[in-house]
C-alpha cells in the first residue's frame, strides 16, 4: 500500500470532476449531473478498496510531489481515514442522487447553478482534511471544504438562507483566523509541520515555553470544536442545518464529523502521554464539553417546533456522543464511538433526506410540526418510524449497539455514573422529542385533496436515495461484529500511533521512471 | 523590534475582534480584515524576526543557520493571505446580497426593534 498512488484519487478525483461539471453546467445541465454522479459512485468504489487495503493495520503514505518526508505535504491512509472516506462517499452518493430528483420546487440541484461543481469541491475538501499528515495542509483543505459549504449553502436562496450563512460564514473565518494562530504558534514552538513529526518533538519543546505550547493545542482544540459543534460553539449548526436544502444539510451531517475525527487525530496523534507540557492537555475538557452537548441536544430537540431543526439537534446529539468517546480516550471507548459515528452519520443524512420529502407533500405546512393535511401517511410514516427509532439509539439499530459499547466500556471511569445517567437521559428525551413528532405529524394528519396526493409521491431519485441510506442504516446493524471489529482495530491503531509515525516519516520518495534532469546532470 | 511588532499585532487583533463583535455587516467585514492582518504578521512572526538575512541558500553567504531566515512562515503566509482575500471578498458578497434582499444590515438581516414589532403583531 505504500506509495500507492490510490491514496490520492479521493482528493484529485472530485477537484477533476468539479472542474468538469463547471464546464458542462451551462451547456447541458443533465451531463454535469451525470459526471457528478459517477464521481460519487467512483468514490465510493476507490474508498471501499481503500478500506480493504488499510484493514490489515498498514499505514499508508503519499508523498505529494515526491519530497522526502518532514519537509513535504504527506498523506497518510490509515484505518480510521479509510472508514471516514468510506462514510463520506456513501452520504455524498445519496445526496447527489436525491439533488437530482424533483422536490416542491423543482429538481433540487437546478435551483441555482453550480451545485455539482460546489458539491464535488467540497467532497475534495472533505477526503483531503481526512487524508492529510500535514497541519498547514488540513488548514487549506479546511478552506476548500468550507468556501464550497458557503456556496452549496446559499444554494437556492432566501432570506432565511441568507441571513443563516452571514452567521456561518463570519462564525468560520473568525474559527480559520484561530487555526492560523494556533498552527503558527505550534510551527514557533516545534519546528515543523507534519503532524507525526510534531509527535516525536513535542517533548523537546523547552519547560520555559510550556504554556504557549498547551495554549497552542487547546487553541486547535477549540477550532475543530467549531466544526463539530461542541458546547459552547454549536449555536451556528441549527441554523445553518436548518435552513440548508436537503442534499446539502444531508452532506453537512459529515462536515460535523470532521471535527471530531481532528480532535481525535489530535489528541491521539500529537497530545498523547509523551507530548510533554500538551499531554492530555484536551481530556479535562472534552467529556464534559460533550456531556453539556448531549443534554442541551435533548433540550434544543424536545423544544423544536420544525422537524428539520429537530434532525438538526440530532446532529449535535451525535457530536456529543462522539466528543465524549473521545474525551474518555480509551481504546473501547474511541472504537464505541467510531461504530456510533458510522450509524449516526447514515441515520441523520437518511433523515434529513426524508423531512424534506415530507415536507414536500404537505404542501404549506412544510416540516413544521403541525396537524396539516398529508398523503401517504402509511409509507412516510414507516420510514420515520424506522429512522426515528434508529436516531434515538433503541433496539435493533446500530445506535443501540453503539451505545451500549460506549456505557461499557465507559464503566472503569470514576464518574461514570454521570455519563451513564446523561446518555440514557438524552437518549429518552430524544425518544420524546421524535415520539412526539411523529405522532403530530402522522397520526393527526388529515385526508388529503387530490392535488396534495398527487405531490406526494417523492421522486424517483429521491426514493433511491432514501433508499440507499436505510439499507445502510440496517447494514450497519446487520453486520455489526464485522464492522465493530474493524472500529476496535482503528481505535488501537489510533492509540498506538507507532505504525502512522513510522509510515509517514519513514517514507521514500519513489524514483522517477522518466528523470528529464538525467541527461542534464550527466552533461555538468 | 519585537515590542513594535508584538504591540502591533495586539492593537490589530484587538480592534479586529472589537469590529466583529458588533452588530452591523459592514463593521463585522472591517473586523474581519483586520483580523487576518493581524493573523499574516502573526504567522510571519513566527520564523522570528531577522534582518538582512535570505530565505534561499543562493550560494553567496556561508551556510550557518543564522545567516538564513526561516523560508517556510513566508509560505506559509503567502497561502494565509490569499486565502483571507478570497474569503473577505466572499463575506463582502454575501452581505451585500443580504443588505439588498433583507432590507438591512444589521448582521441578524433584520432590526432588532423591527423584530421585535413583527413578532408581537404575529402574536409569537
Amino acid at each position: 500500500m505504500n506509495g500507492s498512488n490510490l491514496i490520492i484519487a479521493p482528493i484529485v478525483l472530485p477537484l477533476l470532476a468539479g472542474a468538469v461539471a463547471l464546464l458542462l453546467e451551462r451547456r447541458s445541465p443533465r451531463a454535469a449531473a451525470a459526471v457528478s454522479i459517477l464521481t460519487t459512485l467512483a468514490l465510493c468504489g476507490i474508498s471501499i478498496r481503500l478500506v480493504a487495503a488499510a484493514a490489515d493495520g498498514a499505514v499508508g503514505a503519499y508523498l505529494l510531489g515526491n519530497w522526502p518526508a518532514p519537509f513535504g505535504i504527506v498523506l497518510a491512509l490509515d484505518m480510521l481515514s479509510a472508514l471516514m472516506l468510506l462514510l463520506a462517499s456513501i452520504v455524498a452518493v445519496a445526496s447527489v442522487i436525491y439533488a437530482c430528483g424533483r422536490g416542491a420546487h423543482g429538481r433540487h440541484d437546478e435551483r441555482s447553478r453550480h451545485f455539482h461543481a460546489l458539491f464535488q469541491f467540497q467532497l475534495m475538501g472533505l477526503n483531503g482534511a481526512f487524508l492529510t499528515a500535514d497541519l498547514f495542509n488540513l488548514f487549506v483543505f479546511f478552506e476548500v471544504l468550507l468556501i464550497a459549504s458557503y456556496g452549496l449553502l446559499l444554494h437556492g436562496a432566501g432570506v432565511e438562507r441568507l441571513r443563516a450563512s452571514v452567521h456561518y460564514v463570519v462564525f468560520n473565518l473568525a474559527g480559520s483566523a484561530l487555526f492560523l494562530i494556533a498552527v503558527s504558534t505550534l510551527y514557533g514552538l516545534v519546528g515543523t509541520l507534519n503532524m507525526a513529526d510534531v509527535a516525536q518533538r513535542m517533548a523537546n519543546v523547552p519547560a520555559g515555553s510550556a504554556g504557549l505550547l498547551q495554549a497552542a493545542a487547546l487553541l486547535l482544540i477549540v477550532v475543530f470544536g467549531v466544526k463539530a459543534a461542541i458546547f459552547p460553539l454549536y449555536f451556528w449548526l441549527t441554523d445553518t442545518y436548518g435552513a440548508a436544502t436537503a442534499p446539502v444539510a444531508a452532506l453537512f451531517v459529515i462536515m460535523t464529523k470532521v471535527g471530531v475525527y481532528c480532535i481525535a487525530r489530535t489528541t491521539t496523534l500529537m497530545f498523547a502521554a509523551d507530548a510533554g507540557a500538551a499531554a492530555f492537555v484536551a481530556e479535562p475538557w472534552l467529556s464534559w464539553l460533550a456531556l453539556a452537548t448531549l443534554a442541551l441536544a435533548a433540550f434544543g430537540a424536545l423544544a423544536a417546533t420544525h422537524l428539520r431543526r429537530l434532525v438538526a439537534y440530532l446532529v449535535l446529539a451525535s457530536a456529543g456522543m462522539l466528543l465524549l468517546a473521545v474525551g474518555l480516550g480509551s481504546a473501547g471507548t474511541i472504537s464505541a464511538g467510531l461504530f456510533y459515528l458510522v450509524h449516526s452519520t447514515v441515520v441523520t443524512a437518511a433523515l434529513f433526506l426524508l423531512v424534506d420529502s415530507l415536507a414536500a407533500s404537505r404542501g404549506e405546512a412544510g416540516d413544521h410540526m403541525v396537524p396539516a393535511p398529508m398523503a401517504s401517511v402509511g409509507g412516510y410514516g414507516t420510514l420515520y418510524f424506522m429512522l426515528a427509532v434508529a436516531a434515538a439509539g433503541l433496539p435493533p439499530f446500530g445506535g443501540f449497539l453503539g451505545k451500549s459499547l460506549l456505557l461499557v466500556a465507559s464503566r472503569s471511569e470514576s464518574w461514570a455514573v454521570g455519563v451513564w445517567a446523561v446518555v440514557l437521559l438524552s437518549s429518552l428525551g430524544m425518544v420524546v422529542a421524535l415520539a412526539r413528532a411523529g405522532s403530530t405529524v402522522f397520526w393527526k394528519a388529515e385526508s388529503p385533496n387530490a392535488m396534495q396526493s398527487a405531490a406526494a409521491r417523492a421522486s424517483a431519485p429521491g426514493r433511491g436515495a432514501l433508499a440507499l441510506l436505510t439499507f445502510a442504516a440496517c447494514g450497519v446493524a446487520l453486520w455489526a461484529g464485522p464492522i465493530a471489529r474493524y472500529t476496535d482495530a482503528a481505535a488501537r491503531q489510533l492509540l498506538e500511533r507507532k505504525d502512522y509515525v513510522a509510515a509517514v516519516l519513514g517514507a521514500k520518495p519513489a524514483l522517477p521512471a522518466w528523470n528529464p534532469r538525467a541527461n542534464m546532470d550527466k552533461a555538468k | 523590534m519585537e515590542a513594535l511588532l508584538a504591540l502591533f499585532i495586539g492593537v490589530t487583533a484587538g480592534s479586529g475582534v472589537f469590529l466583529l463583535l458588533r452588530a452591523r455587516t459592514f463593521d463585522v467585514v472591517l473586523g474581519m480584515t483586520l483580523l487576518s492582518y493581524a493573523v499574516n504578521v502573526f504567522i510571519f512572526a513566527t520564523g522570528r524576526l531577522a534582518i538582512n538575512t535570505a530565505p534561499i541558500i543562493d550560494g553567496s553567504r556561508t551556510t550557518a543557520l543564522a545567516q538564513y531566515a526561516d523560508p517556510l512562515p513566508q509560505a506559509l503566509v503567502l497561502t494565509a493571505i490569499v486565502i483571507g482575500f478570497a474569503m473577505t471578498a466572499l463575506l463582502l458578497v454575501i452581505a451585500l446580497r443580504t443588505r439588498a434582499e433583507a432590507q438591512s444590515d444589521h448582521v441578524d438581516g433584520r432590526e432588532p426593534d423591527a423584530s421585535v414589532a413583527a413578532s408581537s403583531e404575529t402574536g409569537q
